[in-house]
Formats: C-alpha cells, structure tokens, sequence
C-alpha cells in the first residue's frame, strides 16, 4: 500500500517533518530526527528508481483526481535520477550537520535550523517529483526561501547581504517562471507538462509560447546560476553555514538543470527550442564563457569557499554545454555530470567544512602544511579537486568524455578544444590548493590542530569514494543517464 | 597461474605495497625491507609471464566497461613485457640505491617517497600492459599525479617550481592533445583496441589521420620531443634515485614507448611509411636529436647535461618509428632497455658525486676520477654505451637504427645518427678525461671523511653498470622477445 | 494593437516595468523590495484577468447561469501570493538584520563596509 503511494511519500514527509522538527528543542534531538528523515527519503528514492529501470513511468495522480485536472507526480529516469542525488546528499550531509552546525549557529536556534533544511529538502525533491508546471513553481518557491534563511545564518554579517542579494535575483528568477507558465497556460488551458507539449505545437498563435519560452528560459537560468545571471552564487556559498554550503552547492543547481531540461525538452520538445529558437546559439557561448571565466576567476581567489564557488560556476557551464548539444551523448553527459559533481563539490565542502570546524578558517593561507596535521581531510580536498579537473579514475572524466564525444560527433571542432582547456584552467587552482596544503611550511603557532571527528570524516569521504567508485564503475550513472537522455530527445527506447 | 591473474597481480603487488608502506611508514628499518619486498615481488610477477609471452601468446584480461564498447582491458605484448621488465627489475636497483641515498642525505619525506615510487611503478606497469588506449591513458596520467610529488619531494621554492613546470607541461599535453586525439579515434573508428596493422587505415581519411598524428605524437609529452621537452629538465630538482629511476627509465620511457605502441599498433607501420604526412616527424624529431645534443654541450649542471642528453636519446626511438621499417623498430625498441640501463647509470653516478662530494657542476668534478674511481669508472661505462661504442649496449641499438635508414635510403637520417653519436662523444668524454687527468690539479673537498659514495648506491651503480655490458654480450633475449613485433 | 480591449495586460506590463525599475535602480533594500512586491502584483494582475471569459459570471455554481469566469487563475494566484507574502517576509527580516548588522539598509553603504568589489564584476 505505501509503495503505491512513494511518490507523494517523498515529497510529504520531509515536508510535516518540517514543522515537527522546529518543536523538537534540544538540538540533537532535532539532528537526529533529521537524520533519520534524510535517511528514509534515500532509501524511498532508491527503491522508486528501481522500479522506474523496471517498469518504466510511474504515474501517480494526487488526490486520485485524473490529470490534466489533477496534478500529476510523473517519475521517469530522469526524474527519479535526481531524486537519488538530493536524498543521497541529504543523507550523507545530515549526519555530519551535528558538529558544523553546532559550531557555526548559536544552539537555541538549531531546531529552526533543522527544520528549515528539511523544507529546502522538500522543495527540491518536490521539483523533481513533480509533472506540474505551476507546482515546480511553488516547490522551487518553497525550496528558495528556506535557502534564503539557511544562508543567511552563516556566521558573518556578510551571509545576510548574501541571502539578500539571492533573494531578490531568485524571486526575479521565479517571477519570470511564473510569467512564462501564465503564458503557456493561457494558450493552452493546461498546467500538467506532458498536456502541454501535446498542446503547445498545436496553439494557433506561437507568439505568446515564443515569449513564454523566452521568460521560462531566463528564469531558470537565474536559478541554474549561469552565466551572466551567477552573480548571486559566489557571495551565496561563501558566507553560508559549511553544511549548507555543502548541502546547496550539490543540489540547488542541479535541480535547475533538471527544470531546464524538463521545460526545454519534455515541454517544448528540441526541434522547437534548438531549430525555432535559438537556445543552441545562445546556451553554447554562455556555458563556454562560464566553464572559462569562472575557472579563471577562481584561480585568483584567497578564500577557499570562494574558489570552489567560482569553480561551481564553471561546472554549471558544463551541464548547459550538454544541455546544448541537444544530442543522445550531450544530454548523457550533462545528465551524468548532475550526479557527478554533485558527489564531488559535496566532498569538497563537506571538506572545508572540517577544515572550518578544527582551523577556524578557510582561507589559501590556513591550508599551509594541512597536509600532515589534517591528511584525511586534505586528501579528500585533493581528490575532489582532481575530479574537477578531469582526471582519469575520477567520475569527472567520465562527464568531460561524454561532452567532448559529444562535441567531436556535432563536428563542433572548437568546443571540445575549449573543454578540454577548461580542464587546464581548473588544474591551476587545483595545483594552488595542491601545493599549499602539500608543499608549504605550516604557520607557526598551527601545531594545536588535529584531524576532523569521524562523524565529520566519513560523510565527506562516502562522497569522495563514491566521486571515484563512479568514475571507474560507470554502468548505473550512464546506464540511467542515457535512458533519460533518450526520454527527452524522444528516442523509442 | 593464468596470464590474466598474473597480471594483475602485477598491478596489486605495487598499490598494496604502497598501502603497506602508509600504514608503517613511521619505522625506518621495516620501511627499506617492505619497499624492498616490494620490488622483488613485482619483478617475479612480471618474469612469470615471459615465458607465455616467448612463445607467441598475449595473454589478457579485461575488467569491466567504462562505456559501452570500451573496456578497461590489458593484454600482454612484446613491447610491453619488455617495458615491464626493464621497469621493474630497475625498480629493485633504485630502491637499493635510495636507501643508501636518502639515509646519507638525511632527506625528509621518506615514507612519502617510497609510497610515491610503489603508486609510479604501478601505473608504469598498468601503461606497459595496457590493452587499448583508454586504459593506457589511464595510467598515464596517473603516472603524472603519482610523480608530481616525488619531483617537489624537498619543498624548496625552487622544487615547488620545477614540480609546477613539471605538472602543466605534461598535463597540459595530454589533456589538450593527447584526450582529444583519443576521444576523436573513439568517436571517428568505435574502438580504441590495440591491433597488429593499427586500427586507422581505411576507417578515417588522410588529412585526418595526418592531424591525428599530430595530437598523438605531440600529446605523448612524456617523450620529451621539442618543444615539448621543457619539464625534463624542470624535473631535475628532484633528488637523484627520482630523476634515475622516473626520469631516466620509468616517464620518459613510458612517453616512447607510449609512442612505439601507437606507432606500431593505432596507425600501423604501413600508414605511417606510405602516407606523405608523417615525414613532418622524421623531422621534427632529427631536429630533437641535435638540438638537445647541442644544448647538452652548453649545460654545466651535470644532471641538466644529463637530461638533454635524455631528451636527445629519446627521440631516437621516434626516430626508428617515424622511418616505420623493421630494422628501425626493432633499434628503437631495443634502444628503450639499452638506454635505460646506461642512463640510470649516469644518474646514480652524478647522485654518488653528489653525495660524497656535494657538488653538481661539471666543472667541479676536475680530478673526481682519484677520488671516486669505481663511480667514474661507472660513468665512463654508461657514457660509452649512449655513445654507441661496443663492448657496450647502446651499440646494438644504433646499429638496428642504422640499418634502417640504410633501408630507405635515408642518407640524411643516417648522418643525423652518426652526427649525434659525435655529439655525444664530445660532451662525455672531455668531462671523463678530465675526471681522471685534471688539468688544474687540485684535490676536492671530502664530506665526512668518505672517498666512495655510500655502499650501498656503489652496489646500485655496479648492477646497472654490468647490466650495459650484459646487454651487449647478449642481446639474443631482446631479439626474440622483440622479433614478432616487426615480422622479422 | 488595440489598448482598450487588452488594457489589463498593458495594465500589467506598465506596472511590472515600473517594479523592476525600482529593483534595479534603487540601492535602497526596502525599495527593492517594494519593487519586487510591485513586480509580483503586476504578474498576478496579468494571471487573474486571463481568467474573466466575456459573458461569464462569477464561478459559483448555480442553475440560472451556464457562462463562468475560470476560477483555476485564482486559486494558482492565491497559491502565489501566499509565496509573495512569505518571501517578502524573509526579505524584510533580512533587512533588519543587515540594519542592525550593518547600521544601514543602502547597498552601496554595505558593499564599501564589506571592502566588496561589488555586484558588478563576474
């Protein structure tokens, strides 16, 4: 009986979980209650995309009303892929949220804290369960907001401008969405997405789905943080608490890729977004300027967070570039690259947030002989940073070999040059961190600092070893990766 | 025990070793007999597959998928065996030498040295029996990563940027280069497997497979062919068993023959004679031979001599493949052990200086020959075989070589050979006679009373140096392994 | 192009443009955020008139009438101002953290505080 009901579980729990969690006062027993939320949806989400690889579409009508007058959780590959990556990375994040939070925010506040987290949880999971347009609305809604606040906790003053500048680019962002699915709606009479891509090519008058196309694509692209619309990211990651930093740098994008992909391919369809619209001519040169600049910008970056949040901009370049291929290999490499980096730049700030927990610090200048004091946290820093990079036996190679296969079998000579070269890019600031924590003399006065708790340690290094379990083992990834990719282009499977 | 088993136990014994090593590392004694064990244990591991390779069998074993149609596969062949081989029988005579080395040079890091080691033998093993070019890319750049620390091991600004130079040349290389013609060969011929006749012909055009050519040779950084060939010398901050064993036996020979293998078994020895586009490499790599000869002259820092003789050397492997007959292969390969051995000699011979006397230029060493006559004589055994000169190994090698452009007629080649021979001669030999005979004559200081180097390095010194000799005395191992590669 | 019949939507736009004015031009954050309420209320005005169908009466049901204006626009716009509210909420909650963190609510005080080089470089 509930595994019929799995789909709206997913989203519900965390969701009346939420408030519970805020009357649970004492902090570890609202941790715990978190813990083990988190750790239901993982397994919820790993039984739903077992039985998606099996049976295909999963089609669950809330309420019992019929779509398109009901709204309609609709569970393909894709969908329950990233439902897999957000509740993994909850559950990994969650446990190691004891000790950062507790070190980072005041302990009167920690059951707000926790039920704050379970909301963004809840939206997320809500925006990729979901086969409505209005409710990927409410749930990116409800998922930003409680981002909002998560951020504007960190420690500084700095982490409320932050959440001040998200707040209002997101809303732009989401307004925009809003805009876009008014239009559609009013073309078409429909908010259930599969209704719509039947409609929207049978519309009379295309100029409104032509502007709808337009608001719902730069909308998105705020959330999705690529260029020129990252302006929000950087200050964003760097002054929010280690864990949401960590929490929102593996999820939050990802989930804008996903819409995107879901609007541009399963509502529009490619041959009206790549050959009606110029979506190909518009994402390529942006994703290309962002795999470059925001490498390049993070090269020069002092603060640790900063650089990785720069280096975030440049990997979100790469999941628009495979968006752009519009092609089986483009889609599976942008597709595989949710889930890889999402393990990656998870470890990493899970990584530098026990370098926060023991130094007090994330700055380049803290990092100086880590190397030996904290080598388990280093190596996990280092590892994640060579995934970045590319390096064979990370997952990340597997991404860029897809993307530049891609890139070889469009004949878009350039484009793979440029993505290998971002690799190169990314190796410099790697080499930085590298060679700082490795190759330098430790400050003096710096003995005092011990290696990170275990309860900090492993959650960072299941994210590391999976970042490497999944770059060699690549069949489940890429196996569901390209069962989505053929879904959205439409392939006969 | 199956070929396929054999193999990977070749691949486990140095990964775990290097575990071993991490876990008890703090103790001085048990760390020298681990990496010891270590060593012996992979060279037995890769001597039990000779026997299967002699008669004509590869064996093979292939893990699982990376993408559908590509495996992470290996398979044994001629060229590699003998890679693996060279590597790891040297491999045992490195770390008898580093020992010595690194305990009379009081160098810090030592556990991080020998775990570094153990991971670079891996990979060399992993590039030697590689059986498709995903796997030996692999590898490769793992060979990169697991070097990049033992080239910064003293942490000196100066190390720092010689490891930074070391790592963005090579990486840079590969990936830009070498990636991109691998990914274009997948995308373009659906299978990156390595066949006797190469995969290419008949599956891309000319001007592609001229282009591709390129990416490739170029790519193979490690094979230090100009202009490219920057992070050799780059590398020469690291101490001497480092720049020995990787340096003169383990990177730059898994850059040639990184290159031999495609040469032999991506584009195939047809494609590359019969299509016009490949004389550019011809070139490209006679230009090395000089002018790393040329530049060796200039050098006074022994260890940069040494280097661009390196650098030199290795072109001549590009060399014998670029002519693409069965006499210039078979030099060419049989050139990878023959300079191995005597370049590993010069190496441990300019670390025994080094630590007995501390000096590293070669106009200090005026007289050395007195003082140090077992090392120089060494010296002077290596040197004669990069010369080319019997009784000493190197000669069989520039003979094959020479015989090859003598096939083709190629009388501009064989000028190139005979000239760098000359080269050679002229920057070893003046600096061995003035080790023996200074024309100043004054004695050089001694650090702590030693005259030798430390036992220990003299006993390394004394393996590789008789090795140059074996191989000449008896090269017919080499030729049988080798024979089946060029249809001789 | 004619404005009388499709005047709501002018309505909206007019109103719309003048909230992102206020959002991007103003450094003051309770500005921006009247101008982010303003920007949302036009997109509510342009969903909620969509739904008067011409001839319709107001959707309850009842057996003297057939016509209804659609009552869906209303229920999604109610659904959004609930987040509008919410997020204005936060917004100004955040303000006053910044006031009191900061000692003033224009950015361009805050970012010269911060040492910032501000929102305008990548």
């Amino acid at each position: 009986m509930i595994a019929g009901h799995l789909p709206i579980l997913q989203v519900a729990l965390p969701l009346i979980a939420a408030p519970l969690c805020v009357l649970l006062r004492r902090p570890t027993l609202a941790w715990a209650f978190a813990t083990l939320v988190s750790w239901a949806l993982l397994a919820m989400s790993i039984l739903l995309l077992i039985r998606v690889m099996a049976d295909g579409v999963i089609s669950y009508h809330l309420g019992g009303w019929a779509p398109p007058f009901g709204i309609e959780y609709r569970l393909d590959a894709l969908n329950c892929f990233v439902l897999l990556v957000i509740s993994a990375i909850a559950a990994v994040v969650t446990p190691y949220m004891r000790e950062s939070v507790a070190s980072e925010i005041a302990a009167p506040r920690h059951n707000l804290f926790y039920g704050l987290y379970l909301l963004a949880l809840t939206g997320l999971l809500g925006i990729a369960a979901t086969g409505d347009a209005f409710n990927i609305y409410v749930f990116m809604e409800i998922s930003s907001l409680a981002s909002y606040v998560l951020i504007g906790l960190g420690s500084s003053r700095r982490a409320r401008a932050a959440a001040f500048q998200y707040l209002i680019m997101g809303t732009i962002g989401a307004t925009f969405l809003l805009i876009g699915i008014g239009l559609l709606y009013m073309m078409t009479g429909t908010l259930n997405l599969a209704d719509l891509s039947q409609r929207v090519a049978k519309v009379p008058d295309m100029r409104p789905i032509y502007a709808a196309f337009a608001f719902i694509t730069v909308g998105i692209l705020i959330k999705l943080a690529l260029f020129p619309l990252h302006i929000w990211l950087p200050n964003a990651y760097t002054h929010a608490p280690s864990a949401v930093s960590a929490f929102l740098a593996a999820s939050a994008t990802k989930v804008g890729a996903y819409v995107l992909l879901r609007f541009v391919f399963t509502l529009f369809g490619a041959e009206f977004s790549f050959e009606r619209m110029p979506l190909m001519e518009i994402l390529m040169p942006l994703s290309l300027i962002a795999i470059l600049v925001g490498s390049a910008v993070a090269i020069f970056q002092y603060d640790l967070k900063r650089l990785f949040a720069y280096s975030s901009i440049g990997q979100i370049g790469y999941l628009a570039l495979g968006i752009s291929f519009a092609s089986t290999s483009g889609l599976t490499g942008a597709i595989v690259h949710i889930f890889n980096h999402a393990m990656m730049k998870g470890g990493i700030f899970l990584a530098l947030g026990c370098m926060m927990y023991r130094t007090g610090s994330v700055e380049l200048s803290a990092l100086h002989g880590l190397g030996r004091r904290m080598p388990f946290t280093t190596a996990a820093l280092i590892i994640g940073g060579l995934g970045l990079v590319g390096v064979p036996l990370t997952s990340g190679f597997v991404s860029k070999w897809y993307l530049v296969q891609a890139a070889l079998e469009a004949d878009l000579w350039p484009v793979a040059v440029l993505i290998l070269l971002g690799s190169l890019v990314a190796l410099v600031y790697v080499g930085r961190v590298i060679e700082a924590a490795y190759f330098r003399p430790p400050p003096p006065g710096a003995h005092a600092i011990r290696e990170a708790s275990l309860q900090m340690l492993i959650p960072t290094w299941i994210l590391l070893a999976a970042s490497l379990y999944f770059g060699v083992h690549t069949d489940i990834t890429v196996g569901v990766a390209e069962r989505g990719a053929e879904m959205l282009l439409g392939i006969a499977h | 025990m199956s070929g396929g088993a054999l193999i990977l136990l070749a691949l486990a014994i140095p990964i775990c070793g290097a575990v071993l090593l991490s876990i008890i590392g703090r103790f001085a004694h048990l760390r020298n007999e681990v990496s010891l064990v270590t060593s012996c244990g992979l060279l037995a591991a890769v001597a039990a597959l000779v026997p299967s390779v002699m008669v004509g069998d590869r064996p093979s074993i292939s893990l699982f998928e990376f993408a559908p149609g590509l495996k992470f596969a290996f398979e044994v062949e001629p060229l590699g065996m003998l890679f693996a081989l060279l590597a790891s029988f040297l491999w045992i005579v490195t770390t008898i030498y580093s020992i010595g080395y690194l305990a009379a040079n009081g160098e810090p890091h030592r556990t991080r040295f020998h775990i570094c080691f153990s991971l670079a033998l891996a990979s060399v093993i992993g590039i030697a029996f590689a059986g498709n070019m995903l796997t030996l890319f692999f590898f490769y750049e793992a060979l990169t990563l697991c070097t990049y620390p033992l080239v910064a091991h003293s942490g000196t600004e100066e190390a720092r940027r010689g490891a930074r130079r070391y790592l963005a040349i090579l990486l840079s290389t590969s990936i830009m280069l070498l990636l991109l013609a691998i990914l274009w060969t997948w995308v373009a011929v659906g299978t990156l497997e390595f066949r006797a006749g190469g995969i290419l012909m008949g599956a891309v055009s000319e001007p592609v497979m001229a282009v591709l050519l390129v990416l490739y040779v170029f790519g193979v950084g490690k094979a230090a062919l100009m202009p490219f060939h920057g992070w050799l010398p780059a590398a020469m901050v690291a101490p001497s068993p480092v720049s020995a064993l990787l340096h003169a036996v383990a990177v730059v020979k898994a850059g040639v023959f990184t290159i031999v293998k495609i040469g032999l078994y991506i584009f195939g020895l047809d494609a590359i004679r019969d299509f016009a586009s490949g004389e550019w490499l011809l070139y490209v790599s006679g230009a090395t031979i000089l002018i790393a000869s040329l530049l060796a002259l200039r050098q006074d820092n022994l260890k940069h001599r040494l280097a661009y003789s390196t650098v030199s050397q290795l072109s001549y492997v590009v060399l014998g493949v670029a002519m693409a007959n069965a006499h210039a292969v078979m030099g060419a390969s049989m050139h990878i052990a023959m300079h191995g051995f005597a370049k590993i000699t010069l190496f441990f011979c300019a670390g025994a200086i080094y630590t007995a006397t501390r000096k590293t230029h070669v106009s200090q060493l005026d007289g050395i020959g007195r003082r140090m006559p077992f090392t120089m004589g060494a010296f002077t055994i290596g040197a004669l075989a990069l010369i080319g000169l019997p009784p000493f190994s190197g000669a069989w090698s520039k003979y094959y070589l020479v015989l090859g452009s003598l096939d083709d007629g190629a009388y501009a080649l064989l000028s190139v050979l005979l000239i760098s021979s000359l080269l050679n001669a002229l920057y070893f030999l003046p600096l061995i006679v003035r080790a023996y005979f200074p024309t100043g004559g004054q004695p050089l200081p001694v650090v702590g009373g030693i005259a030798e180097a430390p036992k220990l390095q003299l006993v390394a010194i004394s393996i590789t140096a008789l090795g140059s000799v074996a191989l000449f005395a008896y090269p017919q191992f080499l030729f049988n392994l080798l024979r089946p590669l060029v249809g001789m | 192009m004619d404005i009388l019949t499709h005047f709501n939507y002018w309505a909206a736009i007019a109103l719309a443009t003048i909230g992102l004015y206020a959002l991007v031009a103003r450094h003051n954050m309770i500005k921006k955020l009247i101008g982010l309420s303003l920007f949302q209320t036009a997109v509510f005005l342009l969903f909620i008139t969509i739904g008067k169908v011409t001839g319709g009466t107001a959707p309850i049901l009842d057996s003297a009438y057939s016509l209804y204006s659609n009552p869906l626009p209303h229920v999604l716009i109610l659904t959004a101002i609930v987040v509008s509210v919410s997020t204005l909420a936060v917004g100004l909650a955040l303000a006053i953290a910044i006031k009191r963190d900061y000692g003033t609510v224009e950015e361009d005080e805050i970012h010269e505080a911060d040492n910032d080089p501000g929102p305008g470089s990548a």
